[in-house]
């Protein structure tokens, strides 16, 4: 049987090659947690605007407040194929464990922290409504359109270049930053943790992969060293199907965007801050197909461990 | 005017201190303006969405004494200004031009068959024109999304001036495909489907699990192609057009030997993130290519919520 269709298999039968409602998710979350009890853990983070349990998969094998990685998946609602990277990418790294060198090293000295669904309303609203839906699901006093763009809301640049203060558009960005719910319960835990040294958010799609900054096209200060782990990473990626991905701050590459996750991120001091643009370029869009899942998650997989295997082997202290 | 010299080339972007006051520019088109201090700077009071950007700290040569006036007024911005002179051919302000390119090359000569996509930016220039709008010169490497062959041409993209507007005007070295074999399953659809019978008629191409129907691939792909007519037509230096779907297509009678379908599309808007409805007319034939007519957009709707057919 060829490792994807095994690993398909895995995870009482969930089908990781398919896209699956929320509900089969948070299943399928509690028994990875029961597959694997001495890595996994499932965190309440909190809840979504419609009281939906926010849910991260933390693994440890122990330590106190290890240094930490951050990932994200969902947090557009549309972009599917981001949370079935995420659900792949949670599997692969419980069945790596103990299996895979440098993952198991990796994992023996840091904490990795996964979001899959970091937008659960909006999803939901993707299988029953309306499957273009980008934004939260949050009311809007005096207007009839609902929902703040989540990956506008966070407190860098807020209101900035790329943006939107109209309700109605897809780049509203909330009528203050940390308004969404979904957006200040991952805030809350970050700053909580206070130990995280990366902070990675996969989107939708592209082929990109992008570092802070959106709200300005200034370069950073890291601007150097985070292209030359990027362009690493996206070559380790191209490595499996030839897929080909960009590497770019987002204010350059896509465009200016503010009031971004992975800004908030970098400018708190987490200096490894990424953002991926899955598959495909524009031919299938947010409607990827299926049988892209695996494929996908699989080539991005290499990418985050080249990210990941570099967040390990280059520690740093961030002064607060 | 040399690249380096248009390298160095550079604008002061003078901010009144009073609010909202108008930006003073320099042969540039009238931009809107949302100042973002990276300096604390007053912040005006209606802050407008600008849809692209790249940083901006721009200065033009003038003599020291007003520089030293202005720079004292001077604040940097990020500012919807355009960059001119050679670009990164993988930022986004080439792109864009780029993706204008393959639309119109899709009017040209997409069909059931071909359908064409940017593949990469290989060079870009940018260069105003003054009233006349703005000019971008490309090299770039198109992929039928089809067969998967690619083809490197140049182009030219004229983004026009002032206040009218009007769609871009695309010039390129492009020839024609240079496989031949789409025109035997050409015409074997255009026959299949020269019929007043049965007309066809389908939905959600692809579907939410990206899914298309067995036989309905030539369909999405002509629903493709016949969206470029929109795309070109609507699009700018701030947009990046692709569909995002066909929400329904449905045959009607040939006519002048045209096979003709009328669309329903959804088009994603990258710049705006806005998921765009048009309705259009696709005519069709091997001989003559496809034309679209009867294009109209169709108004967002916040409060109709059809569910997603599975």
């Amino acid at each position: 049987m060829k490792e994807s269709e095994a690993l398909q298999r895995s995870g009482s039968e969930y089908n990781f090659g398919s896209y699956q409602r929320l509900e089969a998710i948070y299943n399928w979350m509690d028994t990875l947690v029961a597959e694997h009890p001495k890595l996994v853990t499932k965190v309440l983070i909190g809840s979504s605007y419609e009281n939906r349990p926010m849910y991260v998969l933390k693994f440890s094998t122990g330590g106190t407040n290890r240094p930490a990685i951050w990932i994200d998946t969902g947090i557009h609602a549309r972009e599917w194929v981001s949370p079935a990277t995420g659900i792949w990418t949670a599997n692969k790294i419980a069945v790596d464990y103990g299996k895979d060198a440098s993952l198991t090293s990796l994992l023996n000295t840091m904490d990795i922290y996964m979001l899959l669904l970091a937008n659960p309303d909006g999803y939901s609203y993707t299988h029953d409504n309306d499957r273009m839906w980008r934004k939260t699901r949050s009311r809007s006093p005096g207007s009839n359109c609902r929902g703040a763009d989540p990956n506008r809301n966070w407190d860098s640049g807020f209101g900035g270049p790329g943006t939107s203060r109209n309700p109605c558009s897809d780049l509203y960005h909330g009528p203050s930053a940390n308004s969404e719910v979904e957006v200040s319960n991952v805030v809350n835990l970050i700053k909580a943790h206070g130990n995280f040294k990366s902070f990675i958010s996969v989107h939708a799609y592209s082929q990109l992969l992008m570092y802070p900054h959106g709200y300005s096209c200034k370069d950073i200060p890291d601007m150097a060293e985070l292209d030359t782990v990027g362009q690493a990473a996206v070559k380790k990626l191209a490595s499996l199907y030839g897929t080909r991905y960009e590497v770019g701050s987002i204010c350059k590459i896509i465009y200016p965007a503010s009031g971004g996750s992975i800004d908030w991120a970098y400018d708190t001091g987490i200096k490894y801050s990424f953002a991926f643009e899955l598959r495909d370029t524009g031919l299938s869009g947010f409607l990827l197909p299926a049988n892209q899942i695996i494929p996908t998650a699989s080539e991005t997989w290499l990418a985050l461990k080249h990210i990941m295997e570099y967040v390990r082997d280059n520690p740093y202290y961030t002064q607060h | 005017m040399s690249p380096a010299l248009m390298r160095v080339l550079r604008v002061v972007v003078l901010l009144s201190a009073v609010r909202g006051a108008p930006l003073a520019t320099v042969t540039l088109p009238p931009v809107i303006l949302e100042p973002v201090p990276l300096e604390p700077v007053p912040v005006p009071s209606e802050p407008v969405r600008v849809d692209s950007g790249a940083d901006q700290n721009i200065s033009i040569p003038i003599n020291t004494e007003q520089q030293q006036q202005q720079q004292q007024q001077q604040v940097s911005l990020d500012v919807d200004v355009m960059l001119t002179g050679e670009l990164n051919p993988n930022h986004y302000p080439a792109r864009r031009a780029a993706q204008v390119v393959l639309h119109h090359l899709n009017t040209r000569y997409g069909s059931p068959y071909w359908w064409g996509a940017l593949r990469q930016v290989h060079k870009a220039t940018a260069e105003a024109l003054g009233d006349s709008g703005r000019k971008y010169s490309l090299e770039v490497t198109l992929q039928d999304q089809i067969s998967g062959t690619k083809e490197t041409c140049t182009a030219e993209v004229v983004f026009p001036g002032g206040p009218a507007g009007g769609p871009p005007q695309v010039t390129t070295s492009y020839e024609g495909k240079s496989e031949i074999n789409t025109q035997a399953q050409e015409e074997a659809l255009y026959n299949q489907y020269n019929t007043s019978q049965n007309l066809l008629s389908g939905h959600n191409l692809p579907d939410s699990y990206g899914h298309v129907a067995p036989g309905m691939e030539p369909f999405w792909h002509l629903g493709g192609v016949a969206s470029s007519f929109v795309m070109l037509k609507e699009s700018s230096e701030n947009t990046l057009y692709n569909m995002a779907q066909v929400v329904s297509v449905t045959q009607l009678a040939t006519e002048n030997n045209q096979l003709r379908f009328n669309y329903d599309v959804l088009l994603h808007e990258m710049v705006s993130q806005e998921i765009i409805h048009w309705k259009l007319l696709a005519s069709w034939s091997p001989q003559e290519g496809v034309k679209a007519s009867q294009m109209e957009l169709l108004p967002k709707c916040h409060h109709c919520e059809p569910p997603q057919e599975h």
